[in-house]
């Protein structure tokens, strides 16, 4: 699918302080039973989030809600950037965890790792995960849950940097493929198909040396 | 004089097209096995593009998730899981891709049915919209899971961009003791380099310990290197693999079979290999297991304790401990051997094959499940592990015990059926996972192998299997 190109954009920090956070708990399985793409949003977190049990195509406007949670806190309403801790996005490959993300509005992740998995269906997605150093990843947590007013971060994709207002500029570091298809929302389907020639040219050659694995055209 | 490769070095060089100026890498990918859940919007978005699958015949598709494993002749009561089913059979005739739906016998867990139709290859790349694909490492395959854009990615072009992983050495060595299984040995490895250590690495298992496994075995061990954070696990090739592959349904045959054996058999790190990261791990010394928290590398020797969140140094780590022992309901110190369970699950993707269910018959045999336990089921991989199991009387010694038989599937691993644990209860599983919520909201959920989990059915509690 070919996704939109990823905007620069000023946008608040939403800190989720814990380390391992899985994609189970980004997106109960009960949801994973939708053949759809989108709509999951209302369900992120939903353990954490509310305090009943979720069910699928349920109406969550009036469900009771955890007040301690902090996606629930009025300082954080509206924000685009979630700070997280250690292999984030860890265990299941569900990619309803980065469509219920983006479908809530979340537009870039901050943490000093990712699950391999999750970091991958971020980028298909059009979701910028950036990789800081644990100190740095500290400072924000500080500034993100201190005071009454959220941390504001400006995200400059195109330029590798963001800034946090007021307390300085962070250089970022993101591959540069990944760099490219965000920034231009290429749909890597159509990339990869480009390569027709060399896959045909690829299969050819390896039907010569293992034809046990073309045999399954029995 | 040529650099001395890895297993995965020479199944990446074997299947590279192309490698562009960034170093992302076309990876051709072998085979595909598809499940209900991470498909649908694949099969859709091939749609919505025009395209249509490269070819169709290196794809197999099963549902899993989602079916019962009860009265499967009432087929499945919940519309949204039915419709889930429904739709990924109409998808696979649109795509002409072969099914083994809720009625064939061959149906049951994709990384199980995968080895034992021969579908799973050494050599091979194999990738499925599901993260216990490392599964199939076992064979000396490079097998990962991969989110839903990637499935539609290989439907649509049979490749994937990759960037080459790194690579780590996990030795197991010398004999493991009576009692102690695969099981033990990969949450050992988790409990060891934690659910991270492996990110961003393939690793591979070797030593004495894992060369002495049965290939059952070894699929345990390389289903759960997801757990440690690598995306796939494997294992070099022996003649142990090549015979458990020959004469499966979609095995190569006669002459082409002792090709590709004689190939496979070049498929093995050569010495003096390197790797970006090595850890050893002394088998004797591996105690059965138990996890007491929400990570799989919250785990401990059963004859330990849980831990103190207070000792720990960590901020960080100590918070997780304290959200983890809230969580499970648990004290420091406790000994993990005092737990008691609610409910006993046997099955999954990582303990659902017929030396599992052997291994849980043996401790079954000796007792009954304990009056305290309130559900104890063992779920088949698949209907063929379910009909071998039935041919050597495990269903009969497992109901004689009080457990309850079930039909194949995912089942309470994740609890997408009807199978799940409600608020608070405490089980024994063999599945891989004990997130918060995994096998239910608010159930608890420990991690051990199938023995361990067939002692406390009948001790009503968490036992040292090698004292029963």
């Amino acid at each position: 699918m070919p996704m939109k190109p990823f905007e620069n954009f000023r946008g608040v920090v939403l800190p989720l302080d814990r380390a391992n956070v899985d994609t189970d708990a980004i997106i109960p399985k009960q949801f994973l039973k939708s053949i759809q793409r989108t709509g999951f949003g209302p369900n992120l977190f939903d353990e954490w989030r509310y305090l009943d049990r979720g069910e699928p195509g349920q109406d969550c406007t009036g469900r009771p809600i955890d007040p301690d949670f902090v996606l629930n806190h009025p300082k954080y309403q509206g924000a685009e950037i979630l700070l997280a801790r250690h292999n984030f996005g860890c265990g299941s490959s569900r990619e309803h965890a980065p469509w219920a993300l983006a479908d809530h509005g979340i537009r870039v992740l901050i943490a000093p790792s990712f699950a391999d998995i999750f970091h991958q269906n971020s980028i298909k997605n059009g979701l910028l995960p950036i990789v800081l150093d644990d100190e740095i990843v500290d400072a924000l947590f500080a500034l993100a849950l201190d005071g009454d007013d959220p941390l504001t971060i400006d995200v400059d994709l195109h330029n590798l940097k963001l800034d946090a207002e007021g307390h300085g500029v962070i250089e970022i570091d993101i591959d540069p493929f990944h760099h490219h298809c965000l920034i231009h929302g290429l749909d890597d389907i159509g990339l990869t198909l480009q390569h027709a020639d060399e896959i045909a040219a690829y299969e050819e050659r390896r039907r010569g040396e293992a034809p046990w694995l073309f045999a399954a055209e029995q | 004089m040529a650099m001395p490769r890895t297993l995965y070095d020479k199944i990446w060089d074997a299947h590279l097209v192309r490698t562009d100026e960034h170093g992302t890498s076309l990876l051709y990918i072998d085979r595909q096995l598809v499940h209900e859940v991470t498909s649908p919007q694949a099969f859709e978005g091939l749609r919505l593009a025009g395209r249509t699958p490269r070819r169709p015949e290196a794809n197999l598709a099963v549902p899993d998730h989602n079916v019962p494993t009860t009265d499967r002749h009432l087929g499945i009561t919940d519309p949204v899981s039915r419709l889930q089913v429904e739709t990924l059979e109409a998808n696979c005739r649109e795509f002409g891709i072969q099914i083994f739906d809720m009625a064939d016998k061959r149906q049951g867990i994709v990384h199980v049915i995968g080895p034992e139709e021969g579908f799973t290859q050494p050599g091979m790349t194999i990738v499925c919209g599901d993260s216990h694909t490392s599964t199939h490492g076992a064979f000396g395959a490079l097998a990962f899971g991969v989110g839903t854009s990637e499935v539609e990615h290989v439907l649509a072009t049979r490749c994937l961009l990759q960037k080459k992983s790194k690579s780590m050495l996990v030795s197991v060595d010398g004999e493991l003791g009576h009692g102690v299984t695969a099981k033990d040995i990969v949450l050992a490895v988790i409990g060891e380099i934690g659910t991270a250590g492996g990110t961003g690495h393939v690793i591979e298992y070797a030593g004495d310990a894992i060369r002495a496994l049965s290939m059952e075995g070894r699929m345990t061990v390389c289903n759960m290197a997801i757990e440690a954070g690598a995306r796939a696990g494997v294992i070099g090739i022996d003649e142990k693999t090549i015979e458990y592959v020959r004469g499966r349904p979609m095995a190569p045959r006669g002459e082409l079979f002792e090709q590709a054996a004689e190939y496979w058999r070049g498929l093995n790190s050569d010495p003096g290999a390197a790797y970006d990261r090595v850890v050893h791990l002394d088998a004797p010394s591996i105690r059965p297991q138990v996890t007491w928290g929400t990570s799989p590398e919250m785990v401990l020797p059963v004859d330990g304790e849980v831990p103190n969140p207070d000792e720990i140094e960590d901020p960080v780590k100590a918070g997780s401990y304290r959200h983890a022992l809230d969580y499970m309901g648990l004290e420091p110190g406790t000994p993990l051997a005092q737990i008691e369970v609610d409910k006993v699950f046997i099955g999954s993707c990582t303990n659902g094959r017929i030396e599992d269910l052997r291994a849980a018959a043996e401790v079954a045999k000796r007792g009954k499940v304990s009056p305290s336990i309130k559900l104890a089921m063992v779920v088949p991989g698949s209907g063929l592990v379910k009909e071998q199991a039935e041919a050597e009387g495990l269903d009969k010694v497992f109901e004689a015990a009080g457990f309850e038989w079930r039909e194949p599937g995912c089942s309470m691993c994740l609890a997408m059926n009807a199978d799940r644990l409600e608020p608070g209860e405490r089980c024994a599983a063999t599945s891989n996972r004990n997130f918060e919520g995994r096998q239910g909201q608010g159930g608890r959920t420990h991690l051990v192998s199938p023995a361990m989990a067939a002692a406390a059915a009948i001790h009503g509690h968490f036992v040292d299997v090698r004292e029963v």
